[in-house]
């Protein structure tokens, strides 16, 4: 079964195109990497698949649904960009975080057996159980992004969708993270992750899509090394490369840092 | 004093019935008024005089004191309840913008009633204009450019326009009646009013009861809420009705430029001492319920205004947790 499919998908704000002719489907127990420049329109693409969002041209679809008619909402769960800013201030438990994941399911009736049972296995699951009366303002980044996790299997749900979850993260936080979402794949969970730094996506998922605006690659993460689309998509915003593409081609993993300067959005130490 | 009060309160509930032009209706009205009644004068005015008797506080045994601290233990309560679930989403500002458009809305009961003896009762023109208004914000958010302080800032200030305009109009005749809806009172609360408060009260508390899981997945991260399909759009409806609910109910106590200050202060000061969401809605309220009946209380003693006393007071409760806070 296919959990997202886009057919010849386009968006635009105003008269801005940020989306063109984007076709491809995303098989359940797929882990897509969502790679592009910045502003290539990767965070609005996450947004038209979980159907927060109508195209303005083309279909979406969600678990055989279309996206914006689609109402299952305890299969998909979603951590945006900006959620940890929520985060920081609110006085919030973990535990009241975790438990939002059950609130599609039972809205307004008491908590059942099953409810508090998905809550504290899922706790387990992420190894945030000792946290769980802390308040999420006091965590570390990576911690919270456990939580939002956690809060995402308590739900149950068979589609996580992320947006660059670990912008704000050390290096060690941010590969024991991606090793979850790697092994929460492996248990049969559908992932698409957003991210800029392209060397840690192409290591964990198993299948890459290189949007800019139209999409550039859609493959395997061995061939997208291999490819000229990481050169073209990134090319067709910073011009500096296209004379270079044989040199690039070795350390294609890096070069997007490198490049990303111009355009403070997806920045890392924007986000903090 | 008590008499004409009283009977105003059922005069108010009889005007507003007896337009449905049944009976029904009128006789559950005086059954709710009369039941009221029963509450505010024996059971409040029961626990008040005993209350004067064991502290030897004579005012305690006032019935405008005991409307007032009625009042405000209303007001404590709902302002908190409202207000957690604004000030996390930087929508601190709704709760006066909503008032300063129910101003509006007094202004143009008393217009109509000045110019065309269209006897509309202010508080009903309050609570109609700041619905609307509330609508009009979130419309102004939701499909305009417009950032959500800006859109806030000019619902505030043309509402409050609108009132001041219309009040002119009439050469000045109703601004007397508009001063008490401006700064609030303790001396003019009614028993309508007392009964005003105290079922919105029950209606915004039994809502948030309710609704509670959609307000507090809506408030912590509303796109997430949104993936996940909640109602959204209805979510910030029901909270932009309940704020007005709140706004309109509390404004002859604490006047319409102070009223949104028990959606704030008391939320702010409660967000140092809680952990959990749900504790720090129990402090908020507390805080609310201490700024309230230790306003009034000042309030009374020395000649003061009520609503400034009271916001004064929760301004020096957020001052001392702040502090404690920091030396801790």
């Amino acid at each position: 079964m296919t959990a997202v499919s886009l057919s010849d998908v386009a968006f635009s704000y105003g008269d801005v195109p940020v989306v063109d002719g984007v076709s491809l489907d995303v098989p359940e127990g797929e882990f897509l990497g969502l790679v592009g420049p910045n502003g290539s329109g990767k965070s609005t693409l996450l947004t038209l698949m979980l159907g927060l969002q109508r195209p303005t041209h083309g279909e979406v679809r969600l678990f055989d649904r279309p996206a914006h008619d689609f109402s299952d909402g305890e299969r998909v769960a979603y951590v945006a960009q900006d959620v940890t800013d929520a985060a920081r201030d609110m006085p919030v438990t973990v535990r009241e975080v975790v438990r939002m994941g059950r609130y599609p399911r039972n809205l307004f009736g008491r908590f059942s057996a099953d409810d508090r049972e998905a809550v504290a296995s899922a706790l387990d699951r992420v190894d945030i159980a000792d946290l769980a009366d802390r308040r999420v303002g006091s965590l570390s980044g990576g911690q919270r992004q456990r939580v939002f996790v956690a809060r995402a299997l308590a739900a149950e749900a068979d589609l996580l969708a992320l947006d660059e979850p670990t912008v704000a993260l050390d290096a060690e936080s941010r590969e024991a993270f991606y090793d979850l979402l790697g092994e929460l794949n492996e248990q049969g969970m559908t992932v698409v992750l957003v991210e800029h730094d392209i060397g840690v996506v192409t290591a964990r998922a198993s299948r890459i899509a290189c949007l800019n605006k139209r999409l550039y690659f859609h493959g395997d993460p061995d061939d997208f090394a291999d490819s000229d689309a990481l050169a073209a998509a990134y090319g067709a915003n910073q011009r500096v490369l296209d004379h270079d593409h044989s040199h690039h081609h070795g350390n294609s993993h890096d070069y997007p840092h490198d490049h990303s300067h111009g355009d403070a959005r997806d920045e890392p130490e924007d986000e903090s | 004093m008590t008499g004409p009060v009283a009977l105003a309160a059922t005069d108010l509930l009889a005007v507003e019935f007896s337009a449905a032009g049944s009976l029904a209706p009128l006789l559950v009205a005086d059954a709710f008024a009369g039941l009221f009644d029963w509450f505010l004068t024996a059971v409040v005015g029961g626990v008040f005089s005993w209350l004067a008797g064991v502290t030897g506080l004579d005012f305690l045994g006032y019935p405008y004191m005991q409307r007032a601290y009625l009042s405000v233990l209303c007001i404590g309560v709902v302002g908190p309840l409202v207000g957690s679930f604004l000030v996390y989403r930087d929508l601190s500002m709704v709760g006066d913008t909503l008032a300063h458009t129910a101003f509006a809305g007094v202004a143009l009961a008393l217009f109509l009633e000045a110019t065309l003896g269209l006897a509309v009762p202010p508080l009903l023109g309050a609570l109609v204009v700041a619905v609307v208004a509330a609508l009009v914000v979130q419309a102004l958010i939701e499909y305009t450019d417009a950032r959500s302080d800006a859109a806030l800032a000019m619902v505030l200030t043309g509402g409050f326009a609108l009132g001041s305009v219309l009040i002119s109009l009439t050469g000045g005749g109703i601004s007397v009646g508009i001063n008490q809806y401006l700064f609030g009172s303790l001396a003019t609360v009614s028993r309508a009013d007392v009964g005003l408060l105290v079922s919105m009260g029950l209606v915004v508390v039994g809502s948030v009861a309710v609704a509670y899981r959609p307000l507090v997945y809506v408030t912590f991260d509303e796109t997430a809420a949104r993936a996940s399909r909640l109602h959204v759009r209805a979510v910030n409806t029901l909270l932009s009705i309940l704020t007005a609910f709140v706004v309109v109910s509390a404004m002859r106590i604490m006047g319409v430029i102070l009223v949104a200050a028990l959606l704030v202060i008391p939320v702010v000061t409660a967000s140092r001492l809680g952990r959990s969401f749900k504790q720090s809605l129990l402090y908020g309220v507390l805080a609310g319920e201490l700024a309230g009946v230790a306003g009034v209380t000042v309030a009374y003693l020395y000649g003061l205004a009520a609503g400034g006393s009271i916001v004064l007071v929760a301004l020096a409760g957020f001052v001392a947790v702040a502090a404690g806070h920091r030396l801790a």
